[in-house]
């Protein structure tokens, strides 16, 4: 027999009858149970004549549209509220959750379940996520008028639904999480933009819970990608210091400082101290200079060498940098006293001989700027001279700090 | 004195940063229809009517107060937590009906911007096509932070109600003696009118704007404090321009003449004996108010219809990504725009429809805002605590007899 399929708005008031043919009560709500299997509905809550009784899966002779629910079992027990039941009705119509192939937040309107035959039962097993106009259209109507005639009318509206599998609830309490077996490991594989723009559809709470769990180097990736400069700090202030000094340590020092310089000082500071000390002191450093100014645009990100060095001297410190790689372009040559001295062009190095010496690669104008440096005249810096990277010197003419192309997109997005 | 300074300092500076949602909805408030039962009051009565906006300020300061620490606190909008509490098909029918009401608000905003313009020597059939589109690229092509500033610069044009007051030099003793003594008299046109005044100062949009700017502009609870403060700077600014329009109106027509008005321009060519400048000021002002509104109307009512059915919505969105927000909003416009253009459209029953279904929709709304802000699960140590629950229990009960009574009085006005 085909798999058929009924939806939560027609299992809710649907009748229940005993081993006689007696009437004992209308479902109320059902629940999965998680931790005992991810799909199946594992309790239907019955409203009885007094009170609510719990129905398990395997006290279920039949379930149909027309016919209601048959038992195969009289012994039913009273309702008690179970913390290991995620309840349809309560818990989930009308709630938020992640859509995680979507990659959205989605309201749930209505759930749909297909009736399984299973060792001559019927068995509910939760299919989809039904969100979009058919599933309102079902919800508006329940109760007002037949459910076969409501199936009807809704083929006409296309269906909108997302599968249970990739349905992720938002649980705020870490203990109702557990029980309940919701992790959200599956955000973690998501484009961490992405993830930023779930994360900013979500209320405080839920926000909260996400960024508790997810792993720390995701966290950090989505968390600055989050647009709003004050719901990053929020973000972040609403963590344990643990978990948040976890989060900026993997962040680039720069946007570091940039969160913890909107947090106040009493925050930020306990965050600072659950920090390991290398990433410490450069945020610090950093924190110290005015948010519109070159110094609170650089990030300390930079492979710098001495201005004697080859080719061959290069490679050897790109490979102990692994993890600066990524958006690195120019190298800096610095003298005895670290003052920066040339800019030199990666792509120039790789085509170079190995004893080439590096001095000869750079380019002919060195163009840096001071910190102090308005934020103005960074971006006019950059367009003026096509840059991808401008180093940022202090008052000695020291390297201070690089000023990239991101940052710099950042600002003008800003405005 | 020092460590005083700089905490003054500190919370003028979270005072500046929370500026924005309070303040715009209230403001707005004064929006065409707001302006024209003023100009009503003052050309009628005179000052007699001044001392009812005391008491309408508290009763604003309250039901704002409670929608704005809702979004602080959950975090979510006002239609969000309606869905999330009382489940779809509720949240359904007052989206129905706010989308129906904010329509007819709509209407009458874009008639604001023909009549106000009209004065001006521009034809409604250049005007009011013009200032649709100008609507319409401003939410869609902008962001809620630009738009905001805008927004906030348009509060400031209300300084012109202000001007054309001092303009018509009405009698400030008498303005200032009524402005605290109650009168009341009873006489029918008296009774309805102040009825009036205080029904249109609740408007079920405003809670759902409200909310929704605060959540957008990520107040948090612990900004709080100060934006309580910003709703109730709001609300007294939005009484003090109602108290420049009463007495403009009370100094330049009701002192020459008393007699009824049927429409806020009317009431501007009033003020005409009094000078130029207190016309131009007072249509100006009529303007302003007609188009910030039309503004804001159609982007809230998409905003809270979408978010409390689960459709996709934003202005950062593109329009293959949210379809119904974008659909929504563009007919409010185009539809709102479009009746004033259109001969013999059978206005002014709209607008009393609108109030009908207006007084349905905002007894639900304040009895829901009230019944989730004492929702403890929700709102943690925020809940009203008990005198300011029995404050905001009366005010809730007070507005909806107003409402009803409102209403009742408009149909048989009819």
């Amino acid at each position: 027999m085909a798999e058929q399929l009924l939806y939560f708005t027609e299992l809710i008031s649907m009748p229940v009858y005993d081993l006689k043919g007696r009437r004992i009560g209308r479902v109320k709500d059902a629940a999965v149970v998680p931790l005992v299997h991810p799909s199946r509905l594992d309790r239907i809550l019955v409203g009885g004549e007094f009170s609510w009784l719990t129905l398990r899966y395997d006290q279920i002779r039949s379930i149909s549209l027309d016919e209601g629910i048959h038992l195969n079992d009289e012994q039913l027990v009273p309702y008690h509220d179970d913390e290991y039941m995620l309840r349809l009705s309560r818990d989930l119509l009308d709630q938020q959750i992640i859509d995680v192939t979507g990659r959205k937040v989605v309201r749930v309107n209505d759930v749909t379940m297909a009736i399984v035959q299973e060792n001559g039962r019927d068995i509910l097993a939760v299919l989809e996520i039904d969100i979009g106009i058919r599933s309102i259209f079902r919800r508006v109507l329940q109760g007002v008028m037949p459910p076969r005639w409501i199936r009807r009318l809704q083929r006409r509206i296309p269906p909108n639904s997302i599968s249970w599998e990739f349905a992720n609830v938002v649980e705020p309490d870490p203990q109702r999480r557990l029980r309940l077996n919701i992790s959200y490991s599956k955000l973690e594989q998501m484009h961490p933009a992405d993830l930023a723009d779930i994360v900013e559809e979500l209320g405080p709470a839920e926000r909260e819970a996400i960024f508790e769990t997810i792993d720390s180097e995701v966290a950090a990736e989505a968390l600055s990608e989050v647009e709003d400069l004050k719901m990053q700090a929020n973000i972040l202030e609403s963590l344990e210091p643990e978990k948040a000094a976890d989060i900026v340590e993997e962040m680039s020092p720069d946007e570091a400082a940039d969160i913890l310089n909107e947090l106040e000082e009493e925050t930020s500071e306990e965050i600072l101290d659950e920090m390991d000390s290398a990433e410490k002191s450069e945020v610090r450093e950093l924190l110290d200079f005015r948010d519109d100014s070159a110094g609170g645009m650089m990030n300390t990100e930079y492979v710098a060498l001495h201005d004697n060095a080859t080719v061959n001297d290069a490679m050897a410190a790109l490979r102990g940098s692994e993890d600066l790689l990524d958006g690195l372009n120019t190298l800096f040559l610095i003298d005895g006293e670290e003052r920066l001295t040339a800019a030199v062009p990666l792509a120039r190095v790789m085509i170079a001989e190995p004893g080439t010496r590096l001095k000869d690669l750079a380019n002919d104008t060195l163009i840096q700027v001071p910190v102090d440096e308005k934020e103005d005249r960074v971006t006019e810096t950059f367009d003026k001279y096509n840059l991808l990277t401008l180093p940022v010197v202090d008052e000695d003419g020291k390297l201070a700090g690089v000023i990239t192309a991101d940052d710099v997109i950042s600002v003008l997005r800003a405005r | 004195m020092k460590a005083l300074l700089s905490r003054f300092r500190y919370h003028l500076a979270v005072f500046f940063a929370v500026l924005g949602p309070g303040f715009i909805t209230a403001v707005v408030d004064n929006d065409s229809g707001g302006i024209l039962t003023y100009s009503q009051a003052g050309a009628r009565f005179g000052y007699l009517p001044l001392w009812t906006l005391l008491p309408i300020t508290v009763l604003l300061i309250i039901a704002q107060e409670m929608c704005s620490r809702m979004g602080a606190v959950t975090g979510k909008g006002l239609s969000d937590l309606i869905r999330e509490e009382f489940g779809l098909r509720i949240t359904f029918i007052m989206m129905a009906l706010l989308v129906v009401v904010n329509l007819t608000n709509v209407m009458s905003e874009f008639a604001g911007v023909a009549t106000s313009l009209e004065l001006f020597g521009i034809s409604r059939f250049i005007s009011v096509p013009l200032a649709a589109a100008a609507v319409w690229f401003l939410v869609v092509k902008g962001n809620y932070q630009s738009v905001e500033k805008i927004f906030l610069f348009a509060c400031v044009f209300y300084v012109t109600y202000v001007i054309s007051g001092f303009l018509v030099k009405p009698d400030w003793k008498e303005a200032a003696l009524y402005s605290v003594k109650p009168v009341l008299l009873l006489e029918p046109a008296y009774i309805y009118m102040l009825i009036g005044m205080v029904g249109t100062t609740i408007a079920p949009w405003m809670q759902f704007y409200l909310q929704a700017a605060v959540v957008e502009k990520g107040i948090t609870a612990k900004e709080y404090a100060e934006s309580r403060i910003e709703v109730i700077v709001g609300c007294v600014m939005t009484a003090v321009i109602a108290f420049f329009i009463i007495v403009a109106c009370a100094g330049a027509i009701y002192a020459t003449g008393p007699k009824d008005i049927k429409d806020a321009s009317e009431a501007a060519v009033g003020l005409k004996p009094f000078g130029q400048y207190a016309f131009l000021l007072f249509s100006a002002g009529l303007f302003n108010a007609s188009i910030f509104a039309a503004c804001i109307l159609p982007l809230s009512t998409a905003y809270s219809v979408c978010e409390g059915l689960g459709f996709e919505s934003g202005v950062n969105k593109r329009l293959r990504e949210a379809p119904i927000f974008y659909f929504l909003y563009t007919a409010l416009i185009v539809v709102g725009a479009g009746v004033i253009l259109w001969p013999n459209f059978p206005l002014v029953k709209m607008i009393l429809l609108s109030q009908v279904l207006n007084g349905v929709l905002l007894p639900l709304v304040l009895i829901f805002m009230i019944l989730l802000i004492n929702k403890k699960d929700l709102m943690g140590e925020w809940t009203n605590s008990g005198w300011v629950n029995a404050a905001s229990w009366f005010t809730v009960v007070f507005m909806i007899g107003l409402t009803l009574a409102y209403v009742a009085i408009s149909i048989r006005g009819v």
